[in-house]
C-alpha cells in the first residue's frame, strides 16, 4: 500500500497488557467516552511481555507511534513485569533519540482497569502529539511518496 | 494453508448501527486465509453460536475469528462454541469491535468502518497462527501443611481436617496455642481466653487427620500448587517424645532457671520445660543454650529422675520432606519492641510495661497469679495509665498502619483493673477510639460510663521516675490543656508487627508481603485470603493486625480454599505457558532470574553431536508454577523461550497485518 501525505492520518498501536489497560480499553467502550480513531489495540498478558524489538518491527512496518501501556508500578497482576517495562521503555526511548527518531514516537502509560477518562485523554493527546509531529518516515521498509 | 471463518456481530445496534458490519464480513474475505465470511445479529447468542458450529462443518474451517465484543466478556463462550464444533478450543480469536471501535467512534461511521476491518484482519493474522493447546491435568496430593499453631492456623487445621483431609500443623516453638495463649480474658465478652483455646488445642492433638509437628521450622519448599515438597526441620527436643508421659517431675528436679518467654521474663522457668501448663504436646524439651549439662557435661538430673528414661541428650535434629498439596501461612504477629525507641521510659522503668504483660499480670495462672502488682515494688497499682498507638500510626516510628486490635484490649485492661482494685483510676491517652466490630463499642462505652475510665485525647510527652511513681506528661487536647498523673503503672499498646522472620518465609513460599512485612493477598477485596502463589492461602494476622474473630474467620476461609483444592484428585492448568526451545536455548539463566514466579530452571541435557556425547545447560520451564506473563520471552537472548498463544510470531503477525 503506497502511503502520501494527503490521505495520512496517524496510526497509533498500542500495546495494552491484558489485566489493566485492556480493561481500562473496555470501559472506555462501556463508558462511551470518544476518542480518534487512530489507535489499534493489541493485547498482551502483560507489559513486559512486549519486546522491543515489536516496537522496532511496527517503525519498519511504517506505524507512526507506538503506545506501550499496563498496570500502574506496584499493581502488576504478575507482580514485577512492569518494572521491566519501565526500564526496557526509558533505554528504548535513549536508544531511539541516538539513532535519530523522534523519541515522541515510542510512549509508555500505566492505566488501570478502572481509568477510562485517562485511556481516553491519553490517545487524544498523542494523536494529537503525532498529527503534528507528521507520519513516520524513517525505518519504514515502502519508500514514502508525496 | 488455514482455512478461517470470520463471523462478524452487530450486537443489536451496539455495533450495528456504527460499523457497516456486512461490509466488514465482505472485506474479511480478502486477508489471507480467509474462505469464509458472514455477519450476524447476535453472535453470542444461541443461534448464532449454532451458525458458527454449522460453518466450521460445511465450509472445512479449522481457525475462527468472532468480530464482537471484548475478549474479556465472551472468549469463554466462543472457546467452547469452536470446541462444541470439533476444533480446539485455542483455534478461536475476537476482534473487539465493540468495546475498542463503535462505542468510542460513535460519530465517525466510515473510520470505525475501517477500524473495524483492520481489526479483523490482526485477528485473522493471529489465528492463522494458533497452535492447538491443551489444558494439561495435575495430580494433587491429599494433605496440607498449615504453618503457625496459633488460633488462626488450629483453627484452618480443624477446618480442614473435618473435611477430611490430612493436615500438618508446623509450630516453631515447643507448643501450639500462640498468642492467644498469652491473653487473659478476650473482648467484648470477657470469657477467659484459655478456656476457648484450650479445648480447640486439645481437639487439633487429639484430631485422627491431625499431625502436630512442634518445635519444627519450615526449611525449603518446592515444587508447586497441588505438589509442594516442603522440607522440615524438627529441632532436637532432647526428650523422646514417643516415651515421655509428660509426668513433669523432670521440670521440678531441674536446678537451672531461666526468664520464661511465655511470662515476658516476668517469672523463671527450668532448662528443662515446657512453655505453660497447659502446653500441646505436654512434653518438655530442653533448652540446650542454658542447660547446665549442655554447657559443661555435668548435671544430667533431668535424665536420672525420669521415670520412662525419655530425656535423650544425643538427640539431633531432623529433617523430613512431605509432599502437601497446599500450604496454609498462619504465622501470625509480634509485638514491637518499644525499648529500641525508648520513648515513655520503656525498657528503663520497670512498671512501664506492654499490653501482652498486663495479660499475664492479670492472668490467673501468670506470675502474679492474678493479681495485678507492678514489677518493680509488687505493690498494688492504684493510679493506671494506658498509652494508645504506641508504634502504630507513628509514620516516625516506621508504622504507619493501625494496629486495630489495641483499643478493645485497651477497653478491656481498663474494666479488668476496675474490677480487681476497686479503689483504682484509669487514664487511657488516644488519638482516636477505633471499635467497629460486634458489641465492640457498647463495651468501649461501658468501659468509660459504668468503669469509670477517664478517657484523655491527646499524647504523652514525657514519663519519668518521682519516688515511687511514674510522671505522665500529656496534653489534652480536647480541653487545650497540659496534664500530669502521677501513676503507679503505665501500659503501652505497643503495634503488632510482622514476625521477625516473616520475609525470610515469604522468600522461601515465593509470597509477597509489603514494607512491614506482612503478606500481601491476591486482592484486597475478592481474593483476600489467596496469595500470588496458587495454592498458598493466608490466614490471622501475618497478613496484617486483625483480632481473634477476625483470624478464625480467615483462617475458615482459608481452610474453604485448600478443601476446594484438595477435593480434587487432579487439576486442569492453563496451557498459556512459556516453552524452551531446547535447540537455541544457550542456558545462560537470564530467564531464570526475571521469572516472578520461580517456574524456570536450568537443567542438564547431554546431546549427541559429531557422535560425541556433550553436556549442556538450557532452560526448563515449569508449566504447573508458569503463570504465562511472558517477562521471560523478552529477557532471552537467543529467543529460545516462547510464551504459547502469544508468540512472538503471532504479536508480529498481529503488528503486520494493521499495516498491510
Amino acid at each position: 500500500m503506497s502511503v502520501n501525505e494527503v490521505t495520512w492520518q496517524p496510526k497509533i498501536l498500542v500495546f495494552a497488557c491484558n489485566w489493566c489497560t485492556y480493561a481500562g480499553a473496555d470501559l472506555t467502550g462501556l463508558s462511551r467516552l470518544q476518542y480518534p480513531a487512530t489507535v489499534r489495540i493489541l493485547r498482551v498478558p502483560c507489559s513486559g511481555r512486549i519486546n522491543p524489538q515489536f516496537v522496532l518491527k511496527a517503525f519498519q512496518k511504517g506505524v507512526d507511534a507506538v503506545l506501550v501501556a499496563g498496570c500502574h508500578p506496584g499493581d502488576c497482576h504478575y507482580t514485577t513485569g512492569n518494572y521491566f517495562t519501565r526500564r526496557r521503555f526509558l533505554i528504548m526511548r535513549r536508544l531511539m533519540e541516538y539513532v535519530g527518531l523522534e523519541p515522541e514516537r515510542l510512549q509508555a502509560r500505566w492505566i488501570s482497569a478502572a481509568e477510562a477518562p485517562k485511556f481516553q485523554q491519553v490517545i487524544t493527546e498523542i494523536s494529537e502529539q503525532i498529527r503534528a509531529l507528521g507520519p513516520n518516515r524513517k525505518l519504514r521498509d515502502e519508500e514514502w511518496k508525496i | 494453508m488455514k482455512r478461517v471463518g470470520v463471523f462478524v456481530c452487530h450486537c443489536g445496534t451496539n455495533i450495528g448501527a456504527v460499523v457497516d458490519c456486512p461490509q466488514v464480513a465482505e472485506k474479511a474475505m480478502d486477508f489471507p486465509g480467509v474462505v469464509y465470511s458472514v455477519d450476524y445479529k447476535y453472535m453470542c447468542s444461541e443461534p448464532g453460536q449454532e451458525m458458527i458450529k454449522k460453518a466450521v462443518q460445511e465450509h472445512r474451517l479449522d481457525r475462527v475469528v468472532v468480530a464482537s465484543c471484548s475478549p474479556r466478556m465472551h472468549e469463554r463462550t466462543f472457546q467452547r462454541c469452536v470446541e462444541g464444533a470439533g476444533l480446539n478450543s485455542y483455534f478461536v480469536e475476537m476482534a473487539n469491535i465493540r468495546e475498542h471501535c463503535s462505542w468510542v467512534h460513535a460519530g465517525e461511521p466510515e473510520k470505525a468502518t475501517e477500524k473495524a476491518m483492520d481489526l479483523v484482519k490482526m485477528a485473522v493474522a493471529k489465528v492463522v497462527k494458533n497452535k492447538p493447546l491443551q489444558k494439561a491435568t495435575i495430580p494433587v496430593t491429599d494433605r496440607a501443611l498449615v504453618i503457625g499453631g496459633g488460633i488462626a492456623g488450629i483453627q484452618a487445621a480443624l477446618d480442614i481436617a473435618n473435611a477430611g483431609h490430612v493436615v500438618d500443623i508446623v509450630e516453631k516453638e515447643p507448643s501450639i496455642g500462640g498468642k492467644m495463649a498469652q491473653i487473659d480474658k478476650t473482648f467484648p465478652t470477657l470469657d477467659c481466653s484459655a478456656c476457648i483455646l484450650t479445648p480447640k488445642m486439645v481437639e487439633a492433638a487429639s484430631h485422627p487427620n491431625i499431625n502436630l509437628l512442634t518445635y519444627s521450622e519450615v526449611e525449603k519448599v518446592e515444587g508447586f500448587v497441588g505438589n509442594f515438597d516442603v522440607t522440615i526441620k524438627k529441632k532436637a527436643r532432647s526428650v523422646n517424645m514417643d516415651v515421655c508421659t509428660g509426668c513433669g517431675l523432670c521440670m521440678e528436679k531441674c536446678p537451672k532457671k531461666v526468664d520464661s518467654e511465655f511470662e515476658l521474663k516476668m517469672s523463671k522457668r527450668r532448662a528443662i520445660y515446657t512453655p505453660f501448663p497447659q502446653a500441646i504436646p505436654n512434653k518438655p524439651v530442653i533448652d540446650r543454650e542454658n542447660c547446665t549439662y549442655f554447657n559443661t557435661g555435668k548435671c544430667g538430673i533431668c535424665s536420672k529422675v525420669c521415670p520412662a528414661g525419655a530425656v535423650d541428650y544425643t538427640q539431633e535434629d531432623e529433617y523430613l520432606t512431605r509432599r502437601y498439596g497446599a500450604i496454609v501461612v498462619a504465622i501470625g504477629f509480634e509485638l514491637f519492641d518499644y525499648s529500641v525507641i525508648g520513648e515513655y521510659g520503656y525498657g528503663k522503668y520497670p512498671d512501664v510495661i506492654t499490653g501482652l504483660h498486663f495479660e499475664r499480670l492479670v492472668n490467673a495462672s501468670g506470675p502474679t497469679l492474678g493479681k495485678i502488682k507492678r514489677p518493680s515494688d509488687h505493690k498494688e497499682p492504684k493510679n493506671v495509665v494506658f498509652i494508645k498507638c504506641v508504634g502504630s500510626r507513628d509514620p516516625a516510628k516506621g508504622k504507619s498502619y493501625c494496629s486495630k486490635a489495641c483499643c478493645m484490649y485497651t477497653a478491656k485492661h481498663a474494666t479488668l483493673v476496675r474490677e480487681k482494685i476497686k479503689d483504682s483510676n484509669i487514664y487511657i491517652f488516644y488519638m482516636d477510639v477505633r471499635t467497629p466490630g460486634k458489641g465492640y463499642d457498647e463495651f468501649y462505652n461501658r468501659t468509660r460510663e459504668q468503669y469509670g475510665a477517664n478517657y484523655i485525647r491527646g499524647r504523652v510527652s514525657k514519663i519519668y521516675q518521682q519516688g515511687e511513681r511514674l510522671i505522665v506528661r500529656g496534653e489534652d487536647t480536647l480541653l487545650g490543656r497540659p496534664v500530669e498523673i502521677e501513676a503507679d503503672l503505665v501500659v503501652l499498646a505497643t503495634a503488632m508487627v510482622a514476625q521477625p522472620g516473616a520475609g525470610q518465609l515469604a522468600q522461601k513460599l515465593g509470597i509477597g508481603y509489603d514494607k512491614d512485612h506482612f503478606y500481601t493477598e491476591a486482592h484486597p477485596k475478592l481474593a483476600p485470603v489467596e496469595t500470588h502463589t496458587q495454592g498458598v492461602y493466608l490466614a490471622g494476622a501475618c497478613q496484617g493486625p486483625k483480632d481473634i474473630p477476625e483470624s478464625v474467620a480467615q483462617a475458615s476461609a482459608a481452610a474453604a480454599k485448600v478443601c476446594g483444592l484438595l477435593s480434587k484428585r487432579e487439576m486442569l492448568t492453563e496451557p498459556i505457558v512459556s516453552e524452551v526451545n531446547e535447540s537455541i536455548c544457550a542456558g545462560c539463566g537470564m530467564c531464570v532470574a526475571i521469572c516472578p514466579y520461580k517456574a524456570i530452571e536450568l537443567k542438564t541435557i547431554s546431546e549427541r553431536i559429531q557422535g560425541q556425547t556433550v553436556e549442556r545447560q538450557v532452560a526448563s520451564v515449569n508449566g504447573g508454577l508458569c503463570q504465562g506473563c511472558g517477562a521471560c520471552t523478552v529477557a532471552c537472548r537467543s529467543a529460545a523461550l516462547n510464551l504459547k498463544h502469544f508468540t512472538d510470531q503471532q504479536i508480529l503477525a498481529e503488528v503486520n497485518a494493521l499495516c498491510l
